[in-house]
């Protein structure tokens, strides 16, 4: 129970095209993240599953069953909203209750679920409040119990955690991942947060301007990237891309090191590195600079471990070098990365 | 001149005008609202307490008191009793139809559809146009023999043939007959209220984040129960607000009824309010006029304390 399967689907706002030709399946019990930058269809796509917006092509289908014009209550799915939605005039009871007297669940069923909702979440003293008189941790528990009580087959998410400030963050995620991994329901998150994709997901789906750009696990697409867009996206601070004729070369910022760091059986590349700029982020530092001829001088980051203790200075030329396992080509024109994973 | 010459005042050496002195311009700002209710309610308010407590009439308007002589005769009066019930329920009834159909038109005015602008337009017409105008062309409308109501009745064969579901008689005559009067005088009390209610409805329902009918939707919900859960119970303090508007509108008013039956067919409309100006200034019983309105009061009190409640709960929510 619980896959999804999205067969070419596309949505149409006017003549935007806010989802273009999506095709993607879940696999049982999976974690999947649909990441991108705002605007790049992630929500719209996850309110199609959802049933809340009609695809203007293609189909939807949930366990081998086309839903593609059903209306959400025939679909089995439940969804947690960025706002969370909670019900403004009803108590946490009777919050988490609704799915179930939607469904006509006799009274004694729905305090029994009821209370197993709100003691898997931790919020049984919380109950009898109203949703304003709660915290925004405690509202997202709440909006979570809701959700999970009728134990759907697939779970929607949009971008629960960023209404939580960052120490909360981290813990909820965290949660979430093990609630997750307990129940085994199949779940389909979006965020804009890489970090928060990277460790939540099993697999991750880049999305930009309403296309797919790759799919894979949190692994593939920090260290295979499909595109220039993803190598971009993904990873903070991004890839570093040096034109080399018709091909870019991209390598992640923590690769770039002093040369006598790399070590590389499969031969390296050095380039004399004009430091301009320099972070110190305590486990980390974060230089900054130029690479190559003056003419086409390009700039790039290195992020230096702690560990690395070299002192380093703006305005002089370093050598800094790249392994050549941790080089990867794209096409100048497509952006396409030019060799495939070891997957 | 050099530029360094030139000198720019200090601010904090610039003097305070009136606009930086928040409290003296608090209290400017507000004085003239405050004058014109201390010089349009509560004037004539204690006026009307005075009179009703006194034997004034307009030839001898100087006041002799006389105790509450003049509410117990308004209470012996069939009339009077007659009044208030109609007012009573006049009002009621016209708000329960002003409420149901505000949200059936403001639920279809916030769809997109062609010639929205339109409809909008129409539904607010009547809420533009003086009250006494307005009622003065339903007074044409429900005419004795000129009816246009009438003519299409006709048209179309429900009235003016033997055997007709309306009758064989030519004419209607809405305002002749009792309770066809009560039926008028209670429709135009309807048009009259609907557009402020559908605007204050619309209002209500635009401002239900629309996250929350959706979860309603994936939580199962079909779209009566949504109506009933969640719509209907996040609109009722505004849904209060708009009805007990109305309640205060239809309650005074005067003009609907002096236009169109002037409370006949024998006082079958009479109202508080005309039967007090009829009383009052047309009989020159002033006393008896202002004994009359002052039984008004309580009610209105009462509805302008649950207003400024229902405005509150508005702002908790």
């Amino acid at each position: 129970m619980g896959c999804v399967e999205i067969r070419g689907i596309s949505k149409l706002f006017g003549s935007v095209r806010a989802v273009d030709q999506v095709d993607l399946a879940t696999n049982e019990g999976e974690f999947l993240v649909l990441l991108g930058p705002s605007g790049c269809g992630k929500t719209t796509l996850l309110r199609m599953i959802a049933g809340i917006e009609e695809p203007t092509e293609g189909d939807m289908v949930i366990d081998g069953r086309v839903v593609t014009h059903l209306p959400p209550r025939m679909r089995d799915i439940a969804m947690v909203f960025q706002s969370y939605a909670l019900y403004p005039h009803m108590t946490v009871y009777k919050n988490i209750a609704f799915p179930l007297r939607a469904r006509g669940v006799e009274k004694e069923a729905v305090r029994k679920k009821v209370e197993w909702a709100a003691g898997m979440f931790k919020i049984g003293r919380l109950l009898d409040r109203k949703p304003r008189e709660l915290s925004g941790g405690e509202r997202q528990r709440v909006a979570l119990a809701r959700a999970m009580v009728r134990e759907p087959s697939v779970f929607l998410l949009d971008e629960p955690l960023s209404n939580l400030d960052a120490l909360l963050r981290t813990s909820a995620r965290e949660e979430l991942r093990q609630f997750q991994r307990r129940v085994g329901v199949t779940t389909i998150y979006v965020t804009h947060d890489q970090v928060e994709a990277m460790g939540l997901g099993d697999r991750i789906v880049v999305m930009s301007q309403g296309k797919i750009r790759q799919i894979g696990t949190p692994m593939e697409i920090y260290l295979w990237p499909a595109d220039t867009f993803v190598a971009t996206f993904v990873g903070s601070p991004p890839m570093n891309l040096l034109d080399h004729g018709d091909t870019l070369l991209g390598f992640r910022p923590e690769t770039f090191l002093p040369a006598d760091a790399v070590e590389g059986s499969e031969g390296v590349v050095t380039y004399p590195f004009e430091v301009t700029y320099l972070e110190y982020l305590g486990a980390e530092r974060l230089v900054y600079g130029n690479v190559g001829e003056k003419s086409h001088a390009r700039h790039v980051v290195s992020r230096l471990p702690g560990s690395l203790t070299l002192p380093l200075e703006a305005g002089k030329t370093y050598p800094f070098a790249v392994a050549l396992r941790d080089l990867r080509r794209f096409d100048k024109k497509s952006g396409l990365c030019r060799e495939e994973g070891p997957s | 001149m050099s530029g360094q010459s030139v000198s720019i005042p200090a601010a904090d050496g610039a003097r305070a005008g009136l606009l930086d002195r928040e409290g003296a311009l608090a209290k400017l700002m507000i004085a003239p609202a405050i004058l014109y209710i201390v010089a349009m309610i509560g004037v004539p308010f204690v006026l009307a307490v005075l009179y009703s407590l006194s034997d004034a009439t307009t030839g001898d308007p100087t006041l002799k008191f006389v105790g509450l002589r003049n509410f117990a005769a308004a209470l012996e009066d069939p009339v009077f009793r007659l009044s208030l019930w109609n007012t009573v329920a006049f009002t009621l009834v016209s708000q329960c139809i002003v409420v149901l159909l505000s949200r059936l038109l403001a639920t279809a005015l916030l769809k997109t559809f062609r010639g929205k602008w339109l409809v909008r337009f129409l539904i607010m017409l009547p809420w533009t146009a003086p009250i006494s105008l307005g009622t003065i062309g339903w007074l044409w409308m429900l005419d004795s023999i000129f009816s246009p109501i009438d003519w299409v009745l006709r048209y179309v064969g429900l009235l003016g043939v033997p055997g007709a579901l309306l009758g064989a008689g030519t004419n209607l005559y809405y305002l002749g007959i009792p309770g066809l009067a009560i039926s008028s005088i209670i429709l135009v009390d309807v048009w009259r209220i609907l557009p402020l209610a559908t605007v204050i409805q619309l209002a209500g329902l635009s401002s239900i984040p629309k996250d929350l009918l959706e979860a309603a939707e994936v939580d199962g919900a079909s779209p009566w129960r949504r109506t009933l859960m969640i719509t209907i119970p996040l609109t009722l303090p505004i849904t209060s607000i708009a009805f007990l508007f109305g309640v205060v509108f239809t309650f005074t008013d005067l003009v609907v009824v002096y236009v169109l039956t002037r409370g006949g067919p024998v006082h079958t409309t009479q109202v508080l309010s005309s039967w007090t100006f009829f009383k009052g200034i047309e009989g020159g019983d002033l006393a008896q006029g202002a004994a009359i309105s002052l039984f008004m009061f309580p009610v209105l009190a009462a509805v302008a304390i649950l207003i400024l409640r229902m405005a509150r709960r508005t702002e908790v929510v």
